[in-house]
């Protein structure tokens, strides 16, 4: 398979596009009318074929766009991406883990040649063609987390595992959905998760602790998460949020189905073998409205899922003031048929729109 | 599918360490490479007994980052239900056997400035494969090894010749003891401490280190318990609609496991708490052995750890 990348920004002129073959693969995240919060893990075994389950690390069209942008907010903030002291050999796991995986799995894009400690790694569509030493950082341009982190799609949160507990101690977060590396490195589980509205109560952490830490070497795990972004902007952080935040005022209801876009994350967990440290990549996904639209079962499903949300949800997640006009819009793609169960947009046998 | 992930190996190697260890040698049988690990991760050795599967956990003691071969040291156990004389006396070079990934719940922590290492008896295994790590990667460690003799003590030759500065070797029958306060009050702001042996040196270890006011997380331990024999009991495993019996040399969860229920584990030594197991109903008393739960939770008679307790009475019924 060869991928065709995209030339497209994520701020500006915000000429991000998704292809027939994006929209068609896109992680829709609602396998079923409504939305709560759940443990919603599975194994992360590959899936589908062409889907984004697939491949331990997917890559895309969009790869291209999303490191041009990832070293651009670098540029501006280098706190984005912050590794404790003790976290080195962690970032090689995550180094190795990449490299043996994009490998693999995309011969045609990506090399890598072991010879003892002696790699070279090859990134054709970036042109890189690095020599190194294994476990030696000074052979490399940046620390092993930062190197191969911008090189790979999606956030990074590398976690310490320790006193029964998961510590956020190393990333590279630049795609995120308002959430600050700077403030929360350091922090454990339950602190950086602390302003999540409903979980708690359900005893929802407690349990996902508990099932991230026996996650085992060579058993990774997945899960889906969401929320509401307008324009397609990767870097929603609270510390440009006098950026963005502004613009979610500027939806109306001529441009909201282009402007409004749903932020799917592909959460993705691995133990990593030298440091027992565990690795959390979160890779995002966006999609306009009326790019979701095409698919009417995601059409139907969206606009239930939206309308029954507990406002808590809604308000956490950012979109509660420009639900309404969500609604409005949503509401002529849902003629009250009933939708097949699954995130899958069943293109060939769900019933096209009935009004 | 319970348990880590699994791996087809031959054993490659076994040679006799002393009178009472074996070192066994495991290579994939594929030909390709095991996984790195972490200092003090252990595998899960699968043996088939007879009609008996017995998976017992065994640390890892290889160097974590040579993906050619692992290897585990086996302490035979004549009073044991059988797990290490099947190691002993039944698998030859050559044999075919299974083995799980590497699971860690005993890794070092790596802030620490200094690893300070505690050993009794066979307890050195895992930081054979922490010592290997921490040379790799430069970390500053010392150890200190307690044995019952010389002829028993382990791996000693080997350490106290790579090592004679940071490996420290104690033997009873000389009467030579760990200066266990000295040792833990000399140690420099920052040291981690990491004890593997009998259940009272652990005991001893931790309550010294709170003592001389250790932090909490600072103090590291490891203790595998062998499932260890008893009366035979009935249980009732009320989801799988099941009346299982459990035997005198076998445990709970292998029992479950011989009778076909799924039931998830890890370390099957009752440490990490996978297995932990909702109780339903009972007439009888409770063989709690593991030191997942809370003495209150044992006494509550509302969860049993089915890796390595027991049950003696009428009625056990189980959320399994």
């Amino acid at each position: 398979m060869t991928i065709q990348f995209n030339d497209e920004t994520f701020r500006g002129d915000y000429s991000f596009k998704n292809s027939d073959w994006a929209i068609q693969r896109f992680p829709f995240p609602f396998h079923e009318d409504s939305y709560m919060y759940s443990v919603n893990m599975e194994q992360h075994r590959g899936g589908p074929k062409g889907s984004i389950y697939e491949k331990r690390f997917d890559v895309d069209e969009h790869y291209l766009a999303e490191m041009r942008d990832r070293a651009m907010v670098l540029d501006d903030d280098p706190l984005r991406c912050q590794s404790l002291p003790h976290m080195t050999l962690a970032g090689w796991d995550l180094l190795e883990l990449i490299m043996v995986s994009k490998s693999e799995d995309y011969p045609d894009l990506f090399e890598l040649h072991r010879n003892g400690d002696q790699w070279r790694w090859i990134n054709k569509p970036m042109g890189i063609d690095d020599s190194f030493t294994f476990l030696d950082a000074a052979t490399l341009p940046y620390g092993p987390m930062e190197y191969i982190t911008r090189q790979a799609q999606g956030d990074f949160a590398v976690l310490d595992q320790r006193d029964d507990n998961l510590w956020m101690d190393a990333g590279m977060i630049t795609t995120q959905a308002d959430w600050s590396l700077d403030f929360d490195i350091g922090m454990n589980f339950f602190e950086w998760h602390a302003p999540v509205p409903l979980a708690h109560e359900k005893g929802i952490f407690v349990r996902a602790l508990k099932f991230l830490l026996n996650i085992q070497q060579g058993a990774p795990a997945r899960r889906l998460n969401w929320t509401m972004t307008v324009n397609p902007l990767l870097d929603t952080s609270p510390e440009n949020y006098h950026k963005w935040g502004v613009q979610k005022t500027e939806i109306t209801p001529e441009n909201i189905g282009s402007k409004q876009h749903l932020r799917v994350e592909l959460q993705t967990f691995f133990r990593l073998p030298r440091s027992n440290a565990l690795v959390f990549p979160i890779r995002c996904y966006l999609c306009n409205f009326q790019d979701l639209m095409s698919m009417p079962k995601w059409g139907r499903r969206l606009h239930r899922v939206i309308r029954d949300l507990p406002e808590e949800l809604a308000t956490y997640k950012g979109f509660i003031d420009n639900r309404p006009m969500m609604l409005d819009y949503l509401e002529k793609f849902d003629d009250g048929l009933p939708t097949s169960p699954g995130i899958w947009p069943e293109f060939e046998t769900e019933p096209p729109l009935q009004k | 599918m319970s348990g880590a992930e699994k791996i087809d190996v031959t054993v490659t190697e076994i040679v006799p360490v002393n009178a009472l260890v074996k070192r066994f040698k495991f290579e994939r049988r594929d030909g390709g490479l095991l996984p790195t690990f972490s200092g003090g991760a252990h595998t899960v050795v699968e043996m088939k007994d007879g009609d008996i599967t017995r998976l017992n956990p065994y640390s890892l003691m290889s160097d974590p980052m040579d993906q050619s071969a692992y290897t585990i040291s086996v302490r035979r156990d004549d009073e044991g239900r059988g797990g290490s004389l099947f190691m002993h006396n039944k698998v030859s070079v050559g044999d075919e056997m299974v083995i799980s990934y590497p699971v860690n719940l005993f890794s070092l922590d790596l802030r620490a400035k200094k690893h300070l290492f505690l050993a009794g008896g066979i307890g050195i295994t895992p930081f054979l494969s922490q010592i290997k790590q921490c040379e790799r990667l430069g970390d500053a460690w010392e150890l200190h090894y307690a044995c019952r003799n010389a002829a028993l003590g382990s791996y000693v030759d080997e350490l106290t010749a790579a090592h004679p500065f940071e490996a420290h070797v104690y033997y009873d029958d000389e009467k030579q003891v760990i200066a266990l306060e000295n040792l833990l009050n000399g140690q420099p702001i920052g040291t981690h401490v990491y004890v593997c042996g009998p259940k009272g040196m652990i005991t001893w270890v931790r309550a010294t280190a709170e003592k001389l006011g250790w932090p909490r997380e600072a103090v590291h331990y490891e203790e595998f318990l062998a499932p260890q024999p008893g009366k035979p009991f009935e249980v009732r495993l009320a989801v799988s609609n099941k009346t299982i019996q459990v035997g005198k040399d076998e445990s709970l969860l292998e029992a479950m496991e011989r009778s076909g229920v799924d039931a998830p584990y890890l370390c099957r030594g009752g440490a990490c708490g996978q297995c932990e197991t909702r109780v339903i109903d009972y007439a009888g008393a409770f063989i709690h052995r593991d030191h997942w739960l809370e003495d209150d939770e044992h006494a509550s008679g509302e969860k049993i750890m089915p890796c390595v307790s027991r049950f003696e009475g009428k009625t056990l019924v189980l959320d399994r």
